[in-house]
């Protein structure tokens, strides 16, 4: 069973990796729109990346408003 | 005409295979002028039919498959003309859109999308179109319509319908929620998953291997097994053009356009 921190480590990782950036330069608590200066499209793809990795299914809808790493991993524990 | 190269799209014939390639920025939306090409492809299939056994649907574009109609086009004609002249012209609009994707639906020869990232509204339907869907491990579906005030209007409902079922279709629609790949091979839409970038090699792949069976009984096959729903399809374009004369339309474009969203494809 994976902890809410291994899962937002885990994000913090492959956000650094997918969109290149270093991954000290990312905090929990960041926007990750303004961190990662992702547009709408590159935002489907981070969504993509997240479920093929933890293999779960994350419904747009409940990530509406969502823009800080810490609740995005607790979104996506919800459902592991 | 064994080649073309359009503003939107260009198309090759090549040792019976057909490749249809869309290459219109950002992530080819479907406005008038990709219209006017994919017609003029569906008025080449006619001739290209007769030489070729498979035919490939792909994009060239980052982005992905394509993003649908194109909505800032659709917005600027209810600018220019106000909601009347709109509602008054979708019809032939509509019915050219149906005249190529029924088209393509019944084409005597197998058909394929080759698909990646966005694969929305418009676009989703023109995959639907396909015999079959390979997909790379980030493409996304969804029929984000109803945030517009509008249900889809290229035939996805019916042809979602007569692949899947009508649960697929209430979620797609009813949530507009959009969903992976993994999960469209889960519920059969998808033929194959491949990697990233991938979608491509592996439609050649598929394309070349139907080359071994005769093409009129394929064709025979496919008859039989892939009815276009045309009664449906009317029907959908009479549904599309009733809820087109809300102002509900208007607005829901008019949001979109000026978002600055960073998710301005959620409902």
């Amino acid at each position: 069973m994976e902890t809410v921190e291994k899962t937002l480590d885990e994000i913090l990782d492959l956000a650094a990796t997918h969109f290149k950036v270093p991954r000290s330069k990312l905090s929990p608590d960041d926007d990750f729109f303004k961190t990662l200066g992702i547009d709408s499209l590159q935002t489907l793809d981070l969504l993509t990346k997240l479920e093929n990795h933890f293999r779960v299914e994350l419904p747009d809808y409940e990530l509406q408003g969502v823009t800080d790493f810490r609740t995005l991993a607790g979104k996506i524990q919800a459902r592991l | 005409m064994k080649q073309f190269r359009g503003q939107t799209l260009s198309w090759e014939l090549q040792n019976g295979i057909i490749e249809l390639s869309l290459h219109r920025a950002p992530c080819n939306e479907i406005g008038s002028l990709t219209l006017e090409e994919l017609e003029k492809f569906v008025l080449a299939l006619d001739d290209l039919n007769h030489e070729s056994h498979a035919l490939i649907i792909h994009s060239v574009m980052k982005p992905g498959f394509c993003a649908g109609a194109d909505l800032r086009e659709l917005y600027g004609w209810f600018q220019q003309h106000g909601r009347a002249e709109v509602v008054k012209n979708a019809r032939p609009y509509l019915e050219r859109i149906h005249g190529v994707m029924n088209a393509i639906d019944a084409a005597p020869l197998t058909t394929i999308a080759a698909v990646h990232g966005v694969t929305f509204g418009g676009g989703f339907e023109l995959a639907l179109t396909c015999d079959l869907i390979i997909a790379d491990k980030m493409a996304r579906f969804c029929f984000p319509e109803l945030r517009l005030g509008l249900i889809p209007g290229y035939g996805g409902i019916p042809r979602l319908k007569r692949d899947l079922g009508n649960a697929v279709v209430r979620d797609l629609l009813l949530t507009g929620r959009s969903f992976n790949t993994t999960k469209a091979h889960q519920i059969g839409l998808v033929s194959q998953v491949v990697g990233e970038g991938e979608a491509l090699r592996a439609a050649r792949a598929m394309a070349t291997q139907l080359a071994k069976f005769d093409r009129i009984t394929a064709a025979t096959a496919k008859r039989f097994i892939k009815p276009v729903l045309h009664e449906e399809l009317r029907r959908e374009i009479d549904l599309f053009c009733e809820l087109l004369t809300r102002p509900e339309v208007e607005a829901g474009l008019k949001k979109f356009v000026e978002s600055t969203d960073a998710q301005p494809y959620l409902p």
